[in-house]
């Protein structure tokens, strides 16, 4: 049951992502590229998915619970440690490069272009590195 | 040159806002790509796989649905040089993991909630990838 409802929201995220034009990288470079062909698009990308999510949020958490669980998994931690500068500076730099970002990756998938091909491999390998190595510092500093 | 498309972007952001909306009423989770899509290798310790691959499955079926059910091809210009976008990954895969999160768990679901962990991130990633594209048109490329 998970899996379909998951699917299904999957649907409409990946859905918005092309009819929002956050699947095309052209769009996305275009917007970062603020002396150039500047394209303001991904701006109301942002800003359509913060208005909904605020509200949204706001009214989900009312309720005690989410429909299935027993609680909501909010982050919790609100240090600004040295990896949430560090982590989004290297994230930067390579949708910068690239013009994908892990969502529109994963949209651009299916349709197959040589560098989306390149691209999403090397992203799964080195998110799951980095996870490993993320988990492996927590242990250690827990012990 | 792309053109500007102020109201499909608003309705298409709508549409993620939503879906993130959804997911957390559903089982109460954050719609952070990075963090599902970096979850979909093992260990697996929470028992949310299943979920993560529906989500991952849905967000690759989309643009495939929707190409199928329209008949037309959806628009991309992506860069064909397989060393530059091997590196990108990479950098895009290690940031977004290391960072706990990406332009979905910080720049929508975090700024979303608020939280100044994802507003750092987010003017963060905003700035490096700003300067990263200046620096491949305008010094570079220029």
């Amino acid at each position: 049951m998970s899996f379909l409802v998951n699917l299904a929201l999957g649907l409409l995220f990946g859905a918005g992502l092309v009819i929002s034009g956050m699947a095309d990288p052209a769009k996305v470079l275009n917007f970062l590229d603020l002396f150039g062909t500047w394209d303001p698009s991904l701006a109301f990308v942002m800003g359509g998915a913060i208005l909904v999510a605020f509200v949204g949020y706001r009214l989900v958490l009312r309720r005690h619970e989410p429909i299935i669980g027993n609680s909501f998994h909010l982050p919790t931690s609100g240090d600004i440690d040295s990896r949430v500068v560090i982590g989004p500076a290297i994230f930067g730099i390579g949708w910068g490069l690239g013009g994908f970002c892990p969502g529109p990756a994963l949209a651009a998938l299916g349709l197959g272009a040589t560098g989306t091909l390149a691209f999403v491999p090397a992203m799964i390998l080195r998110m799951w590195a980095a996870r490993l190595l993320a988990d492996g510092q927590m242990r250690a500093r827990a012990a | 040159m792309t053109e500007f498309t102020p109201y499909a972007s608003l309705i298409g952001g709508a549409m993620i806002g939503l879906s993130a909306v959804l997911l957390m009423l559903w089982e109460g989770r954050i719609a952070g790509v990075s963090g599902i899509a970096g979850r979909l290798l093992p260990p697996y310790r929470d028992g949310a796989f299943l979920s993560r691959l529906g989500f991952v499955a849905g967000i690759v079926a989309a643009p495939l649905l929707m190409t199928w059910g329209s008949g037309q091809a959806i628009a991309q210009t992506i860069s064909s040089n397989v060393p530059l976008m091997v590196v990108a990954g990479l950098l895009v895969g290690f940031g977004s993991v290391w960072g706990n999160g990406c332009t979905s768990g910080h720049g929508v679901c975090g700024l979303s909630r608020l939280s100044p962990r994802s507003m750092v991130a987010t003017a963060t990633f905003m700035a490096t990838a700003f300067v990263t594209v200046f620096l491949v048109r305008h010094v570079i490329g220029g």
